[in-house]
């Protein structure tokens, strides 16, 4: 008997095509497939089905291009064995479950609040009373910081356990921007509506969640993405990819205390930024990704625009990053700061640069392409020392490799169809996963319709998910002086966690 | 060193010198004129994902919209947005644009407190609360920091603590699991301090107005001294906001 339908992505499947297994063997099979290297957990989530509560679990074979989809139906008031025991990189998805639904897991080492939500099963457990981990020392001390940062950031409550001024141990307690997005995504009906949740999800990620959204609507309505559609999801994507590396390069260099590079890289961001505003009206790509149709098509002028921009923003952009990595003074406090392993990366399933930072290939462009990337043969950038310079090398030499990729398709534009299909609506009992690689990494979104083909739930999973576990790794045994620059280097999304 | 100089050569000189006149290139959706031709009211209305236009008479309520300009483009004949930036305002009526009006937006005066200019007038130093937002508004108001906008030259700043700040800057529509250190937040910021919601999210939850998981009790308990529009806010709306409620914008 087969344990799982083998599926692409963005492929639609009418749901009772998942197999669906007794919980053990669904535990034993998906744990299993984690011990090849080559796969990885893109989701796991459960929905209520009358009465009980059905499992879906998508692990991603990287190396042939393949996701395998399984499921249980279990009763969520009952105690179960987790996933986690076996591999850590589950956690997060079962704590997010034990939240909503109040599954108890009997053998889960850190079944910890994910982010209250409105919806959660346990009203008693409170933002304020998260269970800190405690050392319950005389001569360690506790620094907390946060929700609110000295920075215009977003909030988050970072807990240290320190020696001294050397951090032992980080705990990050998230939550505080939830918004309630993934059952908004149901309660709302409108398209619009939804692609205006979906560009809200996180605001530096504009082009990966829409491109994520739009990907799933229109496999889940039969639709096929001409290739103008493809061709300015693809642009969109590497060039927000530009920006946000950029914007981060000039935050590093703001955090170590280098005036030039912060505000020379800052100042490099904004015409890319404005370059999405002379695109579609708005600097962050909002209203740029439809699905079933495009409201700003990609023109000959605009490709003007950008090979100038490009033509000029390189140059500078390398003339800059030299004189930075020249620095003596920078690369020491970058060099060796907030190290995170390849065996840690890989057991806490880190994705996107969190990943490749310590030469684990893992990247939607080449494991599972979507829109343009199927005719890029895209090479992912790996580094091997997982320490802050690594991120930030990864940074630099994405920047180049997205000017290259956007130099490359900007040399054929396809013609905008005029006559384009119109959307039907999404076909009922269906089930669909989308997976982006944004700039941060892997961005998932899967949907499951009901008989009328409405949405019966939708599930957001942001790469930041898996990555903010690797934070508070990497920081353990550094100056607590250096969390900020180590925060940067990773520069996760709280509202992307938080939904 | 040298190096050092041939950088800063090779970027010239970055700020947008008059950050009160200065025109937006491209396609900025700014504020939206409407006109008084007629369309099917109801398939306008009912095409926007905020319910931010209303009719009798046709209107939109700036404070809700997600400037996706979509109604613009369904009803180019109705609806044109303008690139027109300076869109803030203390009053929440005036943020609403209705059918057949082209005149600017405006901070009302007579609702301006004596003591913000009087206090502020040369430096305003304000504290940020992300409260939701999507950190799209929170970037744009860190470039309103930037070289290109640079803010500072008017003494406006945002500052690490709000002991440090002159008001606050809220983000975001506001959730319940903020609802608590945003109003901690307020508390310690000393008298007198003034109320900044940026973007639309804050103004009016935006998307997620309904949604259970915020808390937007803090709004009710005091007065708004600036409502900036936007999704998110542009720089150069949010710093014509501000200069105006100082009483510093010239033209």
């Amino acid at each position: 008997m087969t344990r799982s339908i083998i599926i692409k992505n963005n492929q639609t499947i009418p749901l009772r095509e998942i197999p669906v297994l007794g919980y053990d063997e669904f535990l034993e099979y998906n744990t299993s497939l984690l011990r090849e290297h080559y796969n990885h957990c893109v989701n796991y989530f459960g929905f209520p089905q009358r009465n009980e509560m059905q499992l879906i679990c998508c692990i991603a074979n990287d190396s042939e291009h393949e996701i395998f989809v399984s499921s249980s139906v279990i009763d969520a008031n009952t105690t179960q064995y987790s996933f986690t025991k076996h591999h850590l990189s589950f956690h997060i998805f079962e704590r997010e479950l034990a939240e909503i639904s109040g599954i108890n897991y009997c053998d889960h080492p850190w079944l910890k609040p994910v982010r209250f939500p409105a919806d959660r099963k346990n009203k008693n457990s409170q933002i304020i009373n998260y269970p800190f981990y405690n050392s319950h020392s005389e001569e360690l001390h506790e620094v907390g910081v946060g929700p609110i940062h000295a920075g215009v950031i977003e909030p988050g409550h970072f807990r240290f356990i320190c020696n001294g001024e050397q951090i032992l141990h980080l705990e990050i307690q998230l939550g505080f921007q939830h918004r309630g997005i993934e059952r908004l995504f149901q309660e709302k009906k409108k398209l619009l509506q939804r692609t205006t949740l979906a560009e809200n999800i996180a605001g530096d990620t504009v082009a990966g969640h829409s491109t994520a959204f739009a990907n799933l609507w229109e496999s889940l309505s039969g639709f096929k993405a001409d290739d103008d559609l493809q061709f300015s999801r693809t642009l969109a994507l590497e060039l927000e990819r530009i920006a946000v590396h950029t914007g981060n390069l000039s935050a590093i260099c703001t955090d170590i205390g280098y005036q030039l590079g912060s505000a020379v890289f800052g100042r490099l961001r904004t015409p890319i930024i404005n370059f999405f505003q002379n695109w579609c009206g708005n600097r962050l790509a909002k209203g740029l990704i439809r699905a079933g149709k495009n409201n700003f098509p990609f023109t000959y002028n605009l490709r003007e625009q950008l090979t100038q921009l490009i033509n000029q923003f390189k140059p500078d952009f390398k003339e800059m990053y030299n004189e930075f990595k020249n620095l003596p003074s920078a690369m020491a406090r970058l060099e060796k700061t907030g190290i995170v392993t390849q065996e840690q990366a890989r057991s806490i399933g880190a994705v996107g640069m969190s990943a490749k930072m310590s030469g684990i290939s893992r990247d939607i462009r080449t494991s599972h392409p979507h829109d343009f990337y199927k005719n890029i043969n895209h090479e992912p950038i790996l580094k091997k020392h997982g320490d802050v310079y690594s991120r930030t090398q990864i940074r630099k030499e994405e920047i180049l490799q997205s000017i290259k990729y956007i130099r490359g398709m900007m040399e054929n534009i396809p013609e905008e169809n005029k006559n384009r299909n119109r959307l039907k609506s999404p076909s009922p009992e269906s089930f669909c996963i989308s997976l982006v690689e944004g700039w941060r990494g892997e961005i998932c979104h899967c949907a499951v319709t009901d008989e009328q083909g409405e949405l019966l739930y939708y599930k957001v999973k942001d790469p930041s998910m898996h990555n903010w576990l690797a934070l508070a790794l990497a920081v353990r045994n550094n100056e607590i002086s250096d969390f900020p620059v180590c925060n940067k280097s990773f520069d996760l999304s709280y509202c992307g966690h938080d939904l | 060193m040298l190096e050092n100089i041939k950088i800063l050569i090779h970027q010239g000189k970055q700020y947008i010198p008059y950050v009160t006149t200065a025109k937006i290139p491209g396609i900025f959706r700014g504020r939206p004129v409407i006109s008084t031709s007629h369309v099917d009211e109801q398939a306008l209305m009912e095409l926007c994902p905020t319910g931010a236009i209303q009719k009798n008479p046709m209107r939109i309520d700036l404070g809700k919209c997600t400037f996706c300009g979509e109604c613009a483009i369904a009803f180019p004949e109705k609806i044109k947005f303008t690139t027109d930036y300076k869109i803030s305002s203390n009053e929440r009526e005036r943020l609403i644009v209705k059918e057949g009006e082209d005149i600017p937006i405006t901070l009302d005066p007579e609702l301006i407190r004596k003591e913000i200019k009087k206090y502020f007038g040369d430096s305003l130093k304000l504290r940020q609360v992300s409260a939701g937002g999507d950190n799209s508004c929170e970037m744009e108001l860190n470039a309103c920091g930037n070289v290109n906008f640079d803010m500072g030259r008017f003494g406006i700043e945002f500052v690490a603590s709000p002991r440090h700040a002159d008001g606050i800057v809220i983000t975001g529509p506001i959730t319940e699991n903020m609802a608590e250190p945003l109003q901690l937040c307020y508390d310690a910021t000393p008298s007198p301090k003034i109320i900044i919601l940026a973007g639309t999210d804050a103004i009016s939850g935006g998307i997620f107005e309904g949604s259970p998981a915020l808390n937007r009790s803090f709004l009710e308990k005091y007065k708004i001294d600036l409502y900036v529009p936007g999704n998110p806010i542009h720089p150069l709306t949010f710093i014509n906001g501000v200069l105006e409620l100082i009483g510093k914008r010239k033209g």
